[in-house]
């Protein structure tokens, strides 16, 4: 193996290990975390079938930032849904044979790479025309947007302008998968395309990138409104009642 | 009223987003509690040797302890949707009064001291080792929170700032920073019983001069009684109901309506109280003991039902947390609820609104009205923060906002309602809230109040509103103070079961 094929390779192993970890150590971090009382934004659902319905229109369309900004809301969910298309497109590169679904998303998601892009260059703007938004803006919000736009202009290079060797590139990719090594292709724009998305694999569990596993466990958004018919206790909280009483 | 130490802010048809100006309101500090006060509560009274490492574990705990804490200060991304929601930020355009920078004050300490990047690289992520400026800024910018949660209806991650003022509060009463007005009302409410540190026999008499003048109004022996064991029901209510102007009013309201509908009631000199000024520091413990006055006294009166007078905050605790705190409610299978449980009576939900019962009342024809007896008002209703977006009323979410104004166009003749984006679940904050009534802060009061009193002065221009329409004790002990700097009569301002009073038909 080439040193570039070790060095991508352990890369990788590394960015998986620690997104994976990290994130996982996180999730059960929040869901240790209890929530001693009941502060769902009102008006809020009764029902946990309720509260689901109410989690997915926050996550799938925005509903919250959508009732606040409507340009934040335009620019963010192009963003998240151009993303998402990209990502799904990518399990090719994953599988062999490849899916009908994966298959039948391909051109949609190689021009959702446009809107990924476009919501990223909208959000960055607002960081420097809006006082508010710049006032409140670090340096890492300007850097993570700026490693996002890195690696979608970098994928939209190899899909529109100077194709990579694919065949060799996905070799080396289910050769992650199954433990069986390929060569990585020494293409420039796939090495700064790959090094970019295992940096962003690496700093989603110690940044804010943990928005995605944090809404699921807000307390204002994921607790039915039912505090008059079912007794809600944590645990320190019902010690705390044995002790007094 | 002496003149204003600050400019008051000009009223225009909407209120429009103002640029951020660093440190407007940097000068605003409420006083400092005393020793007396703190120790009480248990706290510190001035800032202990120790002090950083005290405040690093403090933090370090609400963050073992509430959910909220722990993942808001994670989750938030900086996208700006909140920046201009809060009132204190539309009317002083400091930006520390941005609820994201609110938050940002003690996010910056969080990175330092409890992530990886925040510890080897500060400067890239905006964290701050923790210094007295980060405590002044904190003490300033957290007493400049009403605890509305007005943000947190448009955070895409539900962040709510009121969970962190409240966290930033507590951190500093534990170092000894704590704010003198709610700290001794606190005390006050303990020791005494009720907010206003009104003790038990001043309550009779003030209770038998408003019989009388109920009897020398009306003809009708209204009573208000006090104590009576084996009542059928309780009703708790903010104390600012026995001795403040408007508020009184709506207490003789509450006491007409038990009496035509013939009920058994009864108030407590104990539970002579419904807010829990425990809401607004963050403090499990001193929350709970402040509400266990009701259930003690829900138990020794064996009361049946449980009703709440018209407080913002208080119906937040009452309705969210009460069942929590003190098993007032149902669905408890422990010993300590369903000893309070058995002795409810399950027709109702526990604890009810005052608005519930007296809608439900109305509904089933109970209550009879002359609506025209308040056609010389022309009302409109502010949706209280609390009640808004903390609780509910009936069993339809949005209750909250339906029966109060079901009461009063079952009341009255008259009612229009402000700016859509300026009620409901998106309504203004008064500007008085989350234990700002004091004095000291009346510049802050005055300004956070601009955009509702934007709103008010738009129904009173165009369709001659003369009446503003309230359920919350803060509510209206705020706008009667703050509606004169704004060039409007004090007296506008009123109790929705004031006009409930009025129009009520008594036998």
């Amino acid at each position: 193996m080439t040193s570039l094929t070790v060095f991508y390779t352990g890369l990788f192993y590394f960015a998986a290990l620690v997104l994976i970890g990290g994130v996982a150590y996180r999730i059960y971090e929040y869901s240790r975390t209890p929530a001693p009382l009941k502060i769902p934004t009102t008006p809020a659902p009764t029902t946990n079938a309720g509260v689901a319905l109410r989690m997915a229109r926050e996550v799938v369309l925005f509903e919250s930032l959508f009732k606040s900004n409507k340009w934040i809301w335009l620019f963010g969910w192009l963003f998240h849904v151009g993303l998402a298309l990209v990502l799904l497109r990518h399990v090719r590169y994953f599988q062999e044979p490849v899916w009908f679904w994966v298959e039948f998303i391909q051109p949609f998601g190689k021009y959702a790479s446009f809107a990924m892009v476009a919501g990223l260059a909208g959000l960055w703007a607002r960081r420097f025309l809006v006082d508010r938004v710049r006032y409140i803006s670090t340096p890492s919000d300007h850097l993570i947007l700026a490693l996002l736009i890195g690696i979608g202009l970098s994928g939209m290079m190899m899909t529109f302008v100077s194709h990579t060797d694919i065949v060799a590139l996905k070799a080396f990719v289910l050769g992650l998968v199954t433990f069986d090594f390929h060569p990585m292709p020494a293409d420039a724009v796939l090495m700064a395309h790959l090094l970019l998305v295992a940096l962003l694999m690496i700093i989603f569990p110690i940044s804010k990138l943990l928005h995605a596993p944090g809404i699921f466990f807000s307390p204002t958004r994921n607790q039915a409104d039912n505090p008059r018919e079912h007794r809600h206790i944590a645990p320190w909280a019902a010690a705390l009642e044995r002790d007094k009483a | 009223m002496a003149g204003p130490e600050f400019e008051v802010p000009t009223l225009t048809e909407y209120t429009e987003v103002p640029k951020v100006k660093e440190g407007a309101m940097a000068h605003m500090k409420s006083f400092i509690a005393a020793e007396t006060s703190q120790s009480y509560l248990g706290y510190p009274h001035a800032l202990p040797a120790d002090w950083k490492e005290r405040v690093i574990d403090r933090m370090g705990q609400v963050l073992e302890k509430f959910r909220s804490v722990r993942v808001f200060m994670d989750a938030c991304v900086h996208c700006g949707a909140c920046t201009d929601k809060c009132h204190y930020f539309l009317g002083t355009g400091d930006p520390n009064n941005m609820p994201v920078a609110r938050q940002e004050l003690m996010r910056k300490i969080y990175r330092r001291y409890f992530t990886l990047p925040g510890k080897i690289a500060p400067w890239l992520v905006g964290a701050e080792d923790l210094t007295q400026d980060t405590l002044n800024s904190w003490y300033n910018y957290y007493h400049q929170c009403s605890e509305c949660r007005r943000c947190s209806v448009f955070c895409p991650y539900g962040i709510d700032t009121a969970e962190i003022t409240m966290a930033g509060r507590e951190i500093l009463n534990y170092v000894g920073i704590g704010q003198k007005y709610s700290s001794e009302i606190l005390v006050k409410v303990q020791k005494i019983g009720n907010n206003l540190g009104l003790p038990g026999p001043a309550l009779e008499d003030t209770l038998l001069g408003l019989e009388e003048d109920i009897e020398a109004d009306t003809g009708v022996p209204v009573k208000m009684p006090l104590d009576v064991e084996g009542a059928e029901i309780l009703l708790v209510t903010p104390s600012a109901d026995f001795f403040s102007e408007p508020h009184v009013e709506s207490l003789i309201g509450y006491a007409k309506v038990f009496h035509a509908a013939g009920a058994s009631w009864t108030l407590s000199s104990k539970a002579s109280e419904a807010g829990n000024f425990g809401l607004f520091n963050g403090n499990y413990e001193t929350m709970r003991k402040v509400a266990m006055r009701i259930r003690d006294a829900a138990l020794e009166l064996g009361v049946k039902r449980i009703i709440v007078g018209e407080c913002g905050h208080a119906w937040r605790v009452a309705y969210a947390y009460w069942n929590t705190l003190t098993g007032l409610g149902y669905g408890g299978n422990d010993p300590f609820s369903i000893e309070l449980q058995k002795q409810l009576d399950p027709r109702y939900p526990q604890p009810q609104h005052i608005c519930e019962y007296t809608w439900d009342l109305i509904q089933q024809g109970v209550l009879k009205f002359d609506k025209s007896a308040n056609d010389d008002r022309v009302i409109t209703f502010h949706d209280s923060c609390n009640v808004a977006r903390g609780s509910r009323m009936g069993n339809e979410p949005g209750g909250q906002f339906a029966i109060p104004r079901h009461i009063i166009m079952a009341v009255a003749n008259n009612f229009h309602d402000m700016a859509p984006e300026t009620i409901g679940e998106t309504t203004f904050c008064c500007g008085g809230g989350g234990g700002m009534l004091t004095d000291d802060l009346i510049e802050a009061r005055v300004k956070g109040a601009l955009p509702r009193m934007n709103a008010y002065n738009q129904v009173v221009q165009k369709q001659g509103v003369n009446f503003l329409a309230l359920i919350c004790a803060i509510c209206k002990a705020q706008f009667t103070k703050v509606l004169p700097y704004y060039g409007f009569d004090r007296n506008m301002v009123g109790g929705v079961h004031q006009l409930v009073s009025t129009a009520i038909k008594l036998d």
